[in-house]
């Protein structure tokens, strides 16, 4: 089945069975490996990527379901990878092994988006479900209070 | 009027007071008495021997019709929501087939394209006035109920002349769905001239005294063309409508239709604002978005509907609750958010890990500011309905990108086991709205998976 939608703002165009995992078309037929796959059944966060601007599960989301929409990875974040986010993570030395990482600033940026000025008690809700087996959590929080911060000051990059 | 038609409307004038409507909801629906019987058998004879047909060819061409009506026709039709019912196969709208399963048996839904073999094409115009207003087809037959003619009955001449403008200019399919498996006796489709002597109220749309012109447009569409209570309204055992239960809630097509009176599962109720942004925008922010059934209303047929109507249609809608405090809906949903909040801290078990995992970061909210882009699990009536079928759907099959908010989805979670889908459900229904657990969550969620797989519709 021929599925057209944009990724990171290029049209982008896959012919694979309908029920193929969205993660499998970004990583396997369109060649973008920041999105990492991990749990396979929606609990880990790992493979999150923005349909339409909203996190989502990739590996659970199957490619025909988000025909004609615009997908955003971790590569198309910012296009010279210096999101406030992205420059948080690295001022609060947030990753570890970075396995879940992309998947980690792809929920930020939504949780921004959501909630700019975040409490612990948001990010916890809704960072819960991107798990970290480095156990990152506390340098991530810190990580996403920086962003937030800078991008009050800047008046908003998402 | 043909001859036999004015009898029969004179047998309907002379009811005996028994029969007429807001008496029946007291009467027990089974058996019917002997006096009913005589009746159908008059009745149903009157019509087999007395109906006509109409066979002359009509004028397709659509300069017979004028481009006002037909857009009057698009959006009355998408008002109605016509095509969801009438259409079976998306490359071929309006041309029928799709299957309709009654207690009775499977009705398949009409061709209704302007199709002169098997749609619409040879009906005249007084023909389809015919068939919204009293249920006749060309041929004279009756319709079933299934077909909303006891709504349509309401609607003004020039809306069905302009739904009728709309149709006729459609693209001709030529498709014979198949034939209905309605069992006998029910199948005698004569049986149905005493089903609308019992349960048929023919009289004309009547403005409501008393009520603001917005309202009465709202009841207008509503209660006519829009026929809402053909799903939310339970039904008796003939198939009607019980009248004294409107907007009661009732499951229909796999999905239970909640309730919109004041028996209403939704934590909050329907103020104008809330039933505005659900009606026009496919979800609103205390109370989550329109799925299943609702979810083709709100993306297919109402996006053809103006403004003024789907203003009035709410001013209508929020008020068959009785409820007038909108203004507190804020505080309650505040009050609501922070109860369910509390009722989930430190609870570990495998259905709250389940939640924290896979829903909260979509789902949670600030108590003061719930957000149209977070559906509020505490405040959806999903979760405090006395079925779990439509959170169950919802939970395995997801939310597309055209149903609810247009261009936001939720992926399906069906690669959960059903034992995990039990355990978040349950967590969901005691932590969100505080109710018993369901008894029978276990059965549903697998009857609902094995459906779905049987159908090929989920993997």
């Amino acid at each position: 089945m021929i599925i057209e939608f944009e990724l990171n703002g290029d049209q982008a165009t896959v012919d694979i069975p309908s029920d193929t995992p969205l993660l499998w078309a970004i990583r396997d037929h369109l060649g973008l490996t920041g999105t990492k796959f991990s749990c396979g059944i929606g609990m880990c966060g790992a493979c999150t990527v923005h349909v339409n601007g909203r996190a989502t599960r990739a590996c659970i989301t199957p490619v025909s379901t988000v025909k004609g929409s615009s997908i955003t990875t971790i590569e198309g974040l910012d296009p010279t990878g210096d999101h406030p986010l992205q420059r948080a993570w690295i001022e609060a030395q947030a990753p570890q092994c970075g396995y879940c990482q992309p998947g980690q600033i792809m929920q930020a940026a939504n949780l921004l988006s959501d909630f700019p000025e975040p409490s612990d008690e948001q990010i916890n809700a809704v960072m819960g479900g991107n798990l970290c087996r480095c156990m990152a959590y506390i340098r991530i929080r810190e990580a996403i209070k920086l962003a937030a911060i800078e991008m009050k000051e800047g008046g908003g990059d998402e | 009027m043909p001859a036999c038609a004015k009898m029969v409307t004179q047998v309907f004038s002379v009811n005996p007071v028994w029969l007429k409507k807001e008496v029946l909801p007291q009467m027990k629906p089974i058996p019917i008495n002997a006096a009913c019987a005589c009746l159908i058998v008059l009745i149903g004879g009157l019509l087999v021997a007395c109906t006509s047909t109409t066979s002359d060819p009509v004028d397709l061409s659509a300069s017979r019709f004028t481009q006002k009506e037909i857009d009057q026709g698009r959006m009355l039709a998408g008002l109605g929501n016509c095509a969801a019912c009438h259409t079976n196969d998306s490359s071929k709208p309006y041309a029928g087939g799709l299957p309709v399963p009654t207690p009775f048996g499977t009705i398949y839904t009409t061709n209704i394209t302007p199709d002169p073999g098997s749609g619409l094409g040879r009906w005249s115009e007084a023909d389809f006035v015919r068939a919204m207003r009293k249920g006749i087809d060309r041929e004279g037959q009756q319709l079933f109920p299934a077909f909303p003619f006891t709504h349509f009955v309401k609607a003004k001449d020039e809306d069905l002349n302009a739904l009728y403008a709309y149709l006729m200019t459609l693209t001709p399919v030529n498709f014979d769905p198949p034939d209905n498996t309605i069992r006998f006796p029910y199948k005698m489709r004569w049986l149905q001239a005493g089903w609308k002597a019992l349960f048929f109220d023919e009289s004309p749309w009547q403005a409501v005294a008393g009520k603001s012109d917005e309202w009465n447009r709202g009841a207008y569409l509503a209660e006519g063309l829009g026929h809402c209570t053909a799903c939310h309204s339970p039904r008796n055992g003939f198939g009607a409508e019980k009248t004294n239960d409107a907007y009661g809630g009732a499951m229909v097509d796999k999905w239970y239709a909640p309730a919109l009176n004041a028996d209403h599962e939704a934590p909050i109720s329907w103020t104008f604002s809330e039933t505005y942004d659900y009606l026009r925008l496919g979800g609103s922010a205390l109370h989550g978005v329109a799925l299943g059934s609702m979810g083709e209303v709100v993306a297919k047929g109402l996006r053809y509907a103006s403004d003024e109507d789907i203003r009035a249609l709410a001013t209508y809608i929020s008020d068959i609750d009785g409820d007038s405090s909108n203004e507190s809906a804020a505080a309650q949903a505040k009050i609501a958010i922070t109860a369910a909040q509390s009722r989930s801290d430190g609870v570990v078990t495998p259905g709250s890990q389940i939640y924290a995992a896979a829903c909260a970061s979509c789902h949670f909210n600030s108590p003061d500011k719930p957000s149209l882009l977070r559906p509020e699990m505490s405040l959806n009536s999903a979760i405090a309905m006395d079925s779990p079928d439509n959170l169950i759907r919802a939970t395995l099959d997801g939310v597309s990108l055209e149903s609810g908010l247009p261009g936001v989805m939720m992926p399906g979670f069906s690669a959960l086991s059903d034992s995990d889908i039990v355990d978040l459900l349950q967590f969901m229904r005691q932590s969100q709205v505080a109710l018993p657990p369901w008894e029978n969550l276990s059965a549903r969620v697998a009857q609902i998976r094995q459906d779905a797989t049987s159908n090929g519709a989920r993997p």
